[in-house]
């Protein structure tokens, strides 16, 4: 992984409510074995008709998407399924941030491992981004990860809430599981005390 | 200090807290399947790492796998290339797989405590959200994303912070027709979809005591439509006797000895919670849902909500949009209204509980021509236990499809699906746009309310025919 760095971004509104992980890639693309070429495929039953062409009105499909990192939803993003696909199929189509009110904890905890980075802002903040993306499709917005604020286009520094470990790691673009080899003697110690009520090789 | 069964099963597994990092939690159990774990399997391949505790770890096929006939080739070749990848991860890496062919698969979560795999006390994974499943056996039990699912293979634990904790405290007598699956409903229709967001549900109350293991699974399977990451209920005599003489339980000197240490897990008198919410289980009627997600669910003969009726401006868009794509005009009541499906199956309510609840409603009846009835066994051995007790001829003289184990319509992933447009009234615990065929439309309710409508090929009142 590559160290989180700050960033500027222009943003992608998306005003839905609890936007689930069938919509963000439907399950029937969960048959791959690898992560890759799924940027195609993000929410791809809003985003295409029945005959597979680009609808024009979905906000995926228009002009102004591109470049833009930071995509703008409604309350509790994320819901649903455990699938880690949803942010493979975000970060491939190019976002680095998802800005909401609340995310579902099981997409937190898959973003924060894939350097997405899953934005939580009080509702008066969230209505004031949404407000501004509407009056100005070109406005933006900077992240700055280390000091945990999200500057609103109005100039607004807007602080939000994360795992001090998951930053750590983001910051430094290394991943969890280097750390928890590094425990070792722990792990081999709990294993010692407590003997496996199974065995499922049995 | 007294502590809830939730800190006790996690103060029982941290391995090692440092400062400023989250807990290393130990993980008992570690299921795996073929959807989230190819990815998982090729990340140990490039570490050069190897699987922990094979012996802690176990897999089966289910979610993208056939329920037509299995002794002939898989049709579709990502599917069967999937399939295989799972078959070949766990040959290389020494797991142990109920794949295609075993006479043990079946759902994941329908597997576990068949086998005697899940108990009391244990932490459980699996990269599957309704792994909550397993918390009916008072486990912690919750889903993870495939980086975790590479972590528990390679070390057998996880990084986690604590959740908090929130009591569903269930109390009174459920009324004939009503079910643990509209409790479950009812619940997060009356909490929302993110209303236990951060928390690990515990079931309490008489309701909850009263129900037997399978029913504790349907209403634990489902705290993850509530938001919570974990659903449990505490261990007690129905579930000892569940697990007495299941292949993996343990067996004389050992049993008792670990009898003695899960009459220890309940949650001690005076511990609080940081959360709670109760519901009056006598009042509960039939649920069902009529939105595109759980939380908008109702009793059944309510009517459907007006989004005229609601203030804040981004639910009335919600509602809105939910009634359209459902093709539904709030107001008005859904008892009545026209399906074209019925599912009776998934993790939720694909026991043999479900099967014979549909089949005492079934029997000696006929489903509606125009419909299509899928009944989905949850494993084999359900199958195997269904065919004993004489299921299978009560649903095929009515007119249903008897078909093999696995996920099936819930997810859509192997063929068997809604085509667009169509309605289906489904015992599986999502109602997401598209989540069971593209432009498919659900409506979700307890085994008795899916088999009651597949008579009449409207969403019916089970009630009307008891």
């Amino acid at each position: 992984m590559k160290p989180f760095t700050n960033f500027r971004s222009r943003l992608v509104p998306l005003a839905i409510n609890n936007i689930d992980t069938d919509q963000i890639i439907p399950a029937r693309f969960l048959k791959t074995t690898t992560k890759q070429g799924l940027d195609r495929l993000l929410f791809n039953d809003w985003r295409y008709d029945a005959e597979g062409r680009p609808r024009p009105d979905f906000i995926l499909n228009q002009p102004r998407v591109a470049g833009a990192q930071v995509l703008l939803a409604g309350d509790n993003f994320g819901c649903g399924s455990s699938r880690e696909h949803a942010p493979w199929a975000l970060t491939q189509f190019g976002f680095r941030a998802v800005i909401s009110t609340s995310f579902a904890d099981i997409f937190t905890g898959n973003s924060l491992k894939n350097s997405l980075l899953p934005i939580a802002v009080p509702p008066d903040a969230h209505a004031e981004l949404f407000a501004a993306v509407a009056a100005n499709p070109d406005a933006a917005v900077e992240i700055d990860l280390a000091a945990q604020t999200l500057t609103t286009p109005a100039g607004r520094r807007v602080s939000f809430p994360i795992d001090a470990f998951a930053k750590h790691c983001l910051l430094e673009g290394v991943d969890e599981l280097g750390y928890i080899l590094q425990q070792e003697a722990a792990i081999r110690a709990y294993e010692a005390s407590h003997p496996a009520p199974i065995d499922t090789t049995a | 200090m007294p502590h809830t069964i939730i800190e006790k099963l996690w103060n029982s597994h941290v391995v090692e807290e440092q400062p400023g990092a989250p807990v290393l939690l130990f993980i008992d159990l570690h299921l795996v399947h073929e959807v989230t774990s190819p990815q998982a399997f090729q990340g140990l391949r490039e570490r050069g790492l190897r699987v922990r505790r094979p012996d802690l770890t176990i897999a089966t096929a289910d979610h993208s796998i056939p329920t037509t006939d299995r002794s002939l080739p898989i049709v579709d070749q990502i599917a069967a290339r999937q399939l295989d990848q799972l078959e070949t991860n766990c040959a290389d890496f020494g797991i142990r797989c109920l794949g295609v062919h075993s006479s043990r698969q079946g759902i994941v979560h329908v597997i576990g405590p068949e086998l005697g795999l899940t108990q009391p006390g244990m932490t459980v994974v699996c990269g599957d959200s309704h792994t909550a499943t397993h918390g009916a056996f008072g486990a912690l039990a919750f889903g993870i994303g495939t980086s975790e699912v590479e972590n528990v293979l390679a070390s057998q634990c996880l990084l986690q912070r604590k959740s908090k904790t929130f009591e569903v405290r269930v109390e009174g007598t459920l009324c004939r027709g009503v079910s643990a699956k509209d409790i479950i409903l009812a619940l997060i229709a009356k909490i929302g979809v993110g209303g236990g967001t951060g928390c690990v549900f515990e079931y309490t109350g008489s309701a909850i005591r009263a129900l037997d293991m399978e029913e504790r699974m349907t209403v634990c399977n489902m705290s993850i439509e509530g938001g919570a990451r974990g659903g449990l209920i505490a261990p007690d005599d129905t579930t000892f006797g569940y697990l007495c003489g299941r292949p993996h339980a343990p067996k004389g000197a050992a049993w008792d000895a670990a009898l003695a240490r899960w009459r220890q897990l309940p949650t001690d008198g005076g511990a609080a919670y940081d959360r709670e919410v109760t519901i009056d289980a006598g009042a509960l009627e039939p649920m069902i849902t009529y939105g595109t997600n759980p939380g908008m669910g109702m009793p059944i003969n309510a009517p459907l909500p007006d989004p005229a009726e609601v203030s804040d401006p981004m639910a009335r868009d919600s509602i809105t949009k939910a009634l359209a794509y459902m093709g539904l005009e709030g107001g008005k009541p859904l008892a009545g209204h026209s399906i074209d499906v019925v599912f009776i199956g998934s993790c939720t309510n694909s026991r043999i509980s479900d099967l014979r609840a549909a089949a005492s409603v079934l029997k000696g009846r006929k489903v509606n021509p125009k419909l299509r009835v899928l009944v989905v066994p949850g494993s084999q051995e359900v199958k195997r236990q269904a065919i004993a007790e004489g299921l299978p001829d009560i649903f095929l003289a009515a007119g249903c499809e008897w078909r093999d184990a696995g996920c099936s319509m819930c997810i859509a992933m192997n063929g068997d699906q809604l085509a667009p447009g169509e309605y289906s009234v489904s015992t599986s615990n999502r109602n997401f746009e598209g989540r069971q065929g593209k432009g498919g439309r659900t409506f979700l309710a307890s085994p008795l309310t899916a088999a009651a409508s597949a008579i009449t090929g409207v969403v019916t009142d089970v009630r009307t025919l008891l």
